[in-house]
């Protein structure tokens, strides 16, 4: 009743179990170390948060270091003591590289903080549950270290069909689970009903290679005993059953695609120790402070498997096992196939080690040198994860990543089966490791030279924008002084001002060259505008209310700028006559001829000028429709606009939210209004062609008219419009 | 005759409609700029450090697509060389040593005593990795600095280090076997025989 259905994965190995050395002796439990070294990152993701302090005392169970992140997690002090360092020592890690570690003096009184069993976890609520596991350190014991609060919480989003526990220790030599289920047995069918409750999934199945009869039957005794629906899976001894995608296809026959998740699935697969583990944080209040660990190889004397504390030094556990340093020849840390060579026997236990491997050098012979491919094809044979690796080692060693990359090399779970059954003794997974970094070097590169490329174009468009602006400020204060200079002479009669006089001329070429600019700055500024009018169109349709007086008050801001623009472009504009009179200078030296043909050119660029002048007028006038509050204010600038001639600023007014129709009509006017500048501007282009070359002024002359007509039209027509801009805002 | 007309006439018309598409498909899908200007500025380091002799990596790459040598960044070193070669289809050139030499990844650390709130390194900095204000400490954003060196020149004071970013374990990587070695390949007896005959 309680055996599952057991399907097959492909490929996979049949190498030496070599478990039941390590069975021989009970379970161990070493003294206290001299010292206990506790690395910040035990687990996958950000290193915890140290929140103690050299010289600190702490008592067993006391939280040492604290979750630093999402992906982070707990860390607790193995027994009472005091707290020595917080320094870099050396960590188990393929690399031999040393980090930061919490090194704990051990008072021997091995006394417990108070603890806090979760009695209640039935009634409460399942995230407070999850939060409690993650206080409590829980990581996932397999191999990987994953928070398991994380891991749950993935899983509680979508509906659980499958809730499998991983017993299946396929890796030759460990034994650590299989002691495990036989000591803990009622703990374990606890911790798996603590994650049924926290999950709910349709089936929970144990799966268990079976070459542990022993625990299988103390298992399937407890489930009997608790009458408990858990099923038990015997699966065939293979390796690799027990990886978590291996597993899943053994007992639901379901492959998890490239890319996926078990939890996309609906699966969830956890370790029997991070079930241990659960049960004694919410029955216990235990935070994970030990777990057992397998001491094997030929170098031991007593080989077993021990509960240990975490942060216990490894040559402390060598020692407990009577090691023989005469026969250690290598030092392998996990198991045989996935394990990894240790140099220094000064690293300690952390909370995924699951065994330690003294192997002699009979039991581990140095590798043999590695030979040429003969293209055999035995390494796809055993791949679990249906991939080719052959074609995988081409790529690694020609290190083109990108075929690699498409040849799924990211879904080979470095079990090393491609390695142990490859004739030519080819280090197929190192190859695979060695691309692996290499590709997430590449990646993560490149995602810092995106960030560094972006920093950097923000700044510049940053500089640029300043440079502009300055370059703006230092144009108006220019322009502020050419006005001025200007003022008297546009009062003044034609005729004086035909006058060619020195004092006149000279500021005003350079305004001349600053013409263009400043019409661009009109015409950047005017765009501006109505980009604003329309997202203040859009926030009134949608009924933005905070928007609309953000934007009104942007767009009031944008027609002040235009404004000042235009007054400085009409300033401008004014000196502009005295270009012609530089030609005329010389012109009147030569010949009267030309002089008066200079003459009647700089009446028209006044005449011009004028129209100018007047396009600024309606506007004036639109404004003062538009500010039924502010009118005599608006009248008072009229005035001062006949008066003087000068355009009014109207940047003063709060403009009145107008209507859609209102912001269409006056996106025409600016239309009419631009064509007509761009209309003056020519006839003043062409007027000065004109003085410059007195030989082709038929020719000119009959292209000023023209442009003189299409002036009018514009005018014409933008007069019309203002008018009916005029007429809409009077309906109101 | 009316065949031959007939042929012309289709012909015709389906060049029209042809030309028409083409000519459609030419405006509706235009891309702008060089794309093989951003595809070179894709492949360089993106450390703005104008080792290269251009004001940042974009104008490199605008050099390069029209005809400067690919081995003028030693940031990127032989793999940004390689890629650039495999891109542009030309030969991998070694670093050209007249624009420095590759180095270890590094990053800039400002001694904060020393420091004197000058502002001039934040100026300098491509990337706005120097945090800090006038007469104020200034710092480092390692996260962000992308190790150009322009920020130790103009330090008046003397009080940035380029330091070599370490091997943690989280950047730690596995090295690539050595391949069949040497011994290996005297495994086969006829092998071993011609070069063992003669010593």
């Amino acid at each position: 009743m309680n055996t599952a259905q057991v399907f097959s994965f492909h490929g996979g190995i049949h190498p030496e179990e070599n478990k039941t050395q390590s069975l021989q002796l009970p379970l161990g439990r070493p003294s206290l170390p001299s010292e206990l070294i506790l690395p910040l990152g035990q687990h996958i993701g950000q290193s915890s948060r140290p929140v103690v302090n050299q010289g600190d005392k702490v008592l067993k169970g006391d939280v040492i270091a604290t979750s630093n992140g999402f992906l982070s997690s707990y860390l607790h002090a193995p027994t009472s003591g005091a707290i020595t360092a917080i320094e870099e020592r050396p960590i188990a890690h393929p690399s031999g590289l040393s980090d930061l570690c919490i090194v704990l003096h051990p008072d021997g009184e091995d006394r417990w903080t108070e603890l806090k069993p979760l009695n209640n976890w039935q009634s409460i609520d399942k995230a407070e549950i999850l939060a409690y596991l993650s206080n409590m350190g829980i990581v996932g014991m397999g191999g990987a270290g994953f928070p398991t609060q994380v891991k749950l919480q993935g899983a509680q989003k979508s509906t659980l069909s499958h809730f499998i526990i991983n017993a299946a220790e396929c890796e030759p030599y460990i034994t650590a689970d299989d002691t495990l289920m036989r000591e803990k047995t009622h703990e374990l069918i606890s911790g798996i009903e603590v994650f049924q409750h926290l999950i709910q999934a349709d089936k929970v199945i144990i799966g268990i290679e079976d070459n542990k009869p022993t625990a299988i039957t103390a298992i399937n005794a407890v489930i009997a005993e608790r009458n408990s629906n858990i099923q038990v899976a015997v699966v065939p001894t293979k390796y690799p059953s027990g990886g978590e995608k291996q597993l899943i296809q053994l007992l639901t026959g379901q492959e998890v695609p490239s890319g996926k998740h078990p939890a996309d699935m609906g699966i969830l697969c956890q370790n029997v120790g991070t079930c241990v583990a659960v049960h004694d944080a919410i029955y216990l209040g235990k935070p994970l402070i030990s777990r057992i660990t397998t001491l094997t190889g030929e170098a031991l004397t007593s080989p077993q498997n021990v509960e240990v504390l975490l942060g216990t030094p490894i040559e402390h556990l060598l020692a407990y096992a009577d090691v023989q340093h005469s026969r250690l020849n290598r030092l392998i840390l996990g198991g045989p196939m996935m394990g990894y060579t240790l140099d220094s026997a000064a690293v300690p236990i952390v909370k995924t080690t699951n065994c330690i491997l003294a192997a002699s050098k009979k039991e581990f012979p140095a590798p043999a040198p590695e030979q040429a491919c003969i293209r055999c094809g035995m390494c796809e044979q055993a791949c679990p994860a249906s991939l080719l690796p052959q074609q995988l080692l081409w790529f690694s060693k020609s290190q083109e990543h990108e075929k690699a990359e498409h040849y799924n090399l990211f879904d080979c779970i470095e079990c090393g089966a491609c390695s142990y059954v490859c004739p030519s003794s080819i280090p197929l997974v190192q190859y695979y490791r060695h691309t692996k970094s290499s590709i997430r070097d590449a990646r993560e590169a490149n995602v810092k030279s995106d960030l560094a490329k972006q920093r950097f174009e923000a700044r510049k468009a940053r500089q640029e924008a300043e440079a502009a602006e300055k370059e703006a400020k230092r144009l108006a204060r220019q322009k502020a002084t050419t006005a001025k200079s200007a003022e008297p002479k546009k009062a003044a009669p034609v005729a004086d001002s035909i006058a060619p006089t020195s004092k006149t001329a000279a500021p005003a070429s350079p305004a001349v060259d600053d013409t263009k600019k400043l019409k661009v700055d009109v015409a950047i500024g005017k765009s501006k505008l109505k980009k604003l009018q329309k997202q203040l169109l859009d926030a009134q349709e949608n009924e933005h209310l905070e928007d609309i007086s953000a934007l009104q008050l942007q767009v009031t801001d944008q027609e002040n700028l235009v404004a000042e623009l235009e007054k400085q472009l009409a300033a401008v504009l004014e000196s502009a006559p005295s270009v012609a009179k530089v030609p005329v200078d010389d012109a009147a030296k030569k010949a009267k001829i030309d002089a008066a043909i200079a003459k009647a050119a700089v009446k028209k660029v006044e005449k011009a000028l004028k129209k100018a002048e007047e396009m600024q007028a309606p506007e004036v006038d639109a404004i003062r429709q538009q500010l039924k509050d502010a009118q005599q204010r608006a009248d008072e600038l009229e005035q001062a606009l006949s008066s003087s001639g000068s355009v009014t600023p109207k940047a003063t007014s709060p403009a009145t939210p107008a209507s859609a129709a209102e912001l269409d009509l006056a996106g025409q006017v600016k239309k009419e209004k631009i064509a007509v500048a761009l209309a003056n501007a020519q006839i003043n282009k062409l007027t000065k062609r004109l003085a410059n070359a007195p030989e082709e002024a038929e020719a000119i002359q009959a292209e000023i008219d023209a442009a003189k007509q299409r002036l009018q039209t514009a005018q014409a027509l933008l007069n019309t419009l203002v008018q009916s801009q005029n007429s809409t805002q009077e309906n109101r | 005759m009316l065949t031959v007309l007939l042929a012309i006439g289709v012909l015709v018309i389906l060049s029209l409609i042809f030309g028409g598409i083409l000519g459609y498909a030419n405006v509706r899908f235009h891309v702008e700029g060089d794309p093989i200007v951003d595809q070179i500025d894709a492949l360089l380091p993106q450390t703005q450090c104008g080792q290269c002799g251009h004001p940042g990596c974009k104008p490199y790459a605008q050099a390069i697509a029209d005809g400067e040598a690919i081995n003028h960044c030693p940031p990127g070193g032989q793999a940004t060389i390689q890629a650039l070669a495999d891109l542009l289809d030309v030969e991998a050139i070694p670093l050209d040593g007249d624009h420095g030499t590759e180095t270890a990844k590094r990053v800039a650390v400002i001694r904060e005593d020393e420091c004197i709130g000058c502002t001039k390194c934040i100026q300098a900095c491509p990337v706005d990795a120097i945090l800090g204000a006038a007469k104020q400490m200034h710092t480092v954003i390692a996260d962000e600095c992308t190790g150009c060196d322009l920020c130790v020149e103009p330090c008046p004071v003397d009080c940035i280090d380029m330091i070599d970013v370490g091997v943690t374990t989280k950047t730690w990587s596995w090295d690539k076997p050595q391949g069949i070695s040497a011994t290996s390949l005297n495994i086969i007896a006829t092998d071993r025989q011609t070069e063992g005959t003669h010593s």
